[in-house]
């Protein structure tokens, strides 16, 4: 009896410490989130307070020694390039998650899994490099001058692929087995069910691996960087240069400063809002796949 | 709470149904010869002979384990669905064996619905859920769609319930009332036997009241087999009565008769002792 009172009052005490140190780590990985974001107003505040955020939109172009910083033909970039990417990889990815999931021989099935996690393993560099080596003078000899929107959106789509694949598969394996023996009863084709019960099924968690891959196709820089042309430019055509926000700043910062240097954390704040805005996007749609 | 009285029992109708025979003139509608169930090298279902009569309900009751769900998913080849499940013996079913490797597997499900413990509407629209399984079979005409689906949610007595919400999600309607869409799903591709695995165990009690004054309504349009755990609803609603029990580890089928003689008189002491609620 005094033994087991001692003991669980010893595990109270545990609890006791064990808890507000927990806290302290939790807040602590958020409050890094709020710093950064702080960080990045700060330094962003120079340029920001002398002209207003809404230079970023109305300025014509970017020539920050200049004073003009006009980030939009950067921002069609980087949402050409990203939404490009996503377009490609969704249905090449769904593709591969269906027939990994429901048609696949097992041994082939876990060959294909590991390939796409090593696939999500590579260094961006390296697609960078291959893409330089390899994809460029495809497109090149296409269409010249191969560093362009097209190469952008080809490597970006290549290195979010992985991550629509796994996701959707993730979320077409959760799907109930009830669902499926209900599909089997009525008679229903693979394919019928599939399409009509599976993957409708399981929208939710397909929609939120779609949002995560757009937001790693938005911040990706290196590869990007290293296939675009990285002209600024709106982006009128897919055999046309152009520079993304994220290359904007990996190729200035090394010399920028004064307000160019604020303007460069200014694009990096924007960058940041709208990866913040996707991620509570993909949030809300798994809160809503756990409502239903 | 919801209240039967909420929607008059008028509503339920059948539709414009021929009535099948009266059970008291029987007529097999599935002859089911040496039946047996294994899965990898566990028999869990062995050597079981019976007919289910046309138009009639039958009953298959025992303890939990003793292969009823098993027979059951045999019937239209669901069986087919597990991996490592053998089914061996013969399944009578107008001419065809229903356990032979050249039949439409497909067509048969058509033909022989299914109902499950859990009711498991898709998680997409009313319509939807209806509409489905009609255009997998062919049916893809709007008004022949609408048609169907009125029809289907009359037969169950769910029309007045969701006419006016038929694009709202299947997953809002209440447990009983996603029991009764699973039974119109399985009505609309006009099936003439359904297979039900316990369909009231997860429904409290007045939705389990509703589905099985649903059922009773059924008699004579379709053959129904039931596999139930409520030995009181078993009297109440079956024609025949199954019963299995587990013998040395295999599931056996006992008795099988009138479920009026099987409840009252029966034969066999495992089943007397079952029903009396002295055993099980």
């Amino acid at each position: 009896m005094i033994s087991s009172r001692r003991n669980s009052l010893s595990q109270w005490n545990a609890d006791q410490r064990l808890a507000p140190l927990l806290a302290l780590l939790a807040a602590g990985a958020a409050l890094i989130l709020l710093l950064v974001v702080g960080f990045l107003i700060h330094e962003a505040w120079p340029v920001l307070n002398a002209g207003g955020w809404q230079r970023f939109f109305a300025d014509d172009n970017w020539y920050p020694l200049e004073g003009r910083f006009g980030l939009l033909s950067m921002v069609w970039a980087t949402f050409a390039a990203a939404f490009g990417a996503v377009l490609l990889a969704v249905p090449l990815g769904l593709a591969g998650a269906i027939f990994q999931c429901f048609y696949a021989p097992p041994a082939i099935a876990k060959l294909y899994r590991s390939v796409l996690a090593l696939l999500a393993g590579i260094p961006s560099v390296v697609y960078g490099l291959w893409g330089l080596t390899v994809l460029v003078p495809l497109v090149a000899h296409w269409q010249p001058l191969g560093t362009s929107l097209l190469s952008a959106i080809l490597i970006l789509a290549l290195m979010i692929l992985p991550t629509v694949t796994l996701t959707s598969a993730t979320a077409l394996g959760a799907v109930p087995k009830s669902l499926l023996n209900g599909a089997a009863a009525l008679g229903l084709t693979q394919k019928g069910t599939i399409l009509g019960v599976t993957v409708p099924a399981a929208r939710n968690g397909i929609l939120s691996g779609i949002l995560l891959a757009t937001v790693r196709a938005l911040g990706e820089t290196m590869a990007v960087l290293m296939v675009a042309g990285n002209v600024v430019q709106n982006p009128t055509s897919l055999f046309e240069p152009v520079r993304v926000l994220t290359a904007n700043i990996a190729l200035e910062m090394a010399y920028a400063t004064g307000t160019h240097r604020a303007g460069l954390f200014a694009s990096g704040l924007l960058l940041t809002s709208l990866v913040l805005l996707l991620a509570w996007l993909a949030a809300r749609v798994t809160d809503n796949l756990r409502h239903v | 709470m919801k209240l039967l009285s909420d929607e008059p029992v008028t509503t339920y109708t059948v539709g414009d149904v021929e009535p099948g025979p009266p059970c008291c003139d029987p007529v097999p509608h599935l002859r089911v010869t040496n039946l047996s169930v294994a899965y990898d090298a566990t028999t869990v279902l062995d050597d079981v002979s019976l007919d289910i009569n046309k138009g009639c309900i039958t009953a298959l009751i025992g303890p939990s384990g003793c292969g009823k769900t098993s027979f059951l998913s045999a019937l239209n080849r669901l069986t087919d669905l597990i991996p490592g499940a053998r089914v061996q013996g013969r399944i009578q079913f107008e001419d065809t064996n229903l356990l032979g490797a050249d039949v439409d597997v497909m067509a048969l499900r058509r033909r022989i619905g299914m109902i499950f413990q859990k009711p498991n509407p898709f998680p997409l629209s009313i319509r939807r859920n209806l509409e489905l399984p009609l255009r997998e079979h062919g049916v893809h005409h709007r008004d022949q769609l609408a048609h169907k689906i009125e029809t289907a949610l009359r037969d169950v007595g769910l029309w007045h319930e969701v006419s006016n919400r038929l694009d709202s999600p299947a997953l809002a309607l209440s447990g009983g009332q996603q029991q009764r869409l699973c039974i119109a799903r399985a009505l609309i591709l006009e099936p003439t036997i359904l297979l039900m695995d316990e369909p009231c165990s997860a429904l409290d009690p007045i939705s389990s009241g509703v589905v099985e004054e649903l059922i009773q309504r059924l008699r004579g349009r379709y053959t129904v087999v039931i596999v139930t755990h409520n030995l009181a609803q078993a009297r109440r609603i079956a024609n025949y009565a199954a019963f299995f029990w587990m013998k040395e580890r295999v599931g056996k089928l006992i008795e099988f008769g009138r479920s009026q003689c099987l409840f009252e008189t029966p034969i066999n002491p495992l089943t007397a002792a079952y029903v009396a609620g002295v055993s099980g």
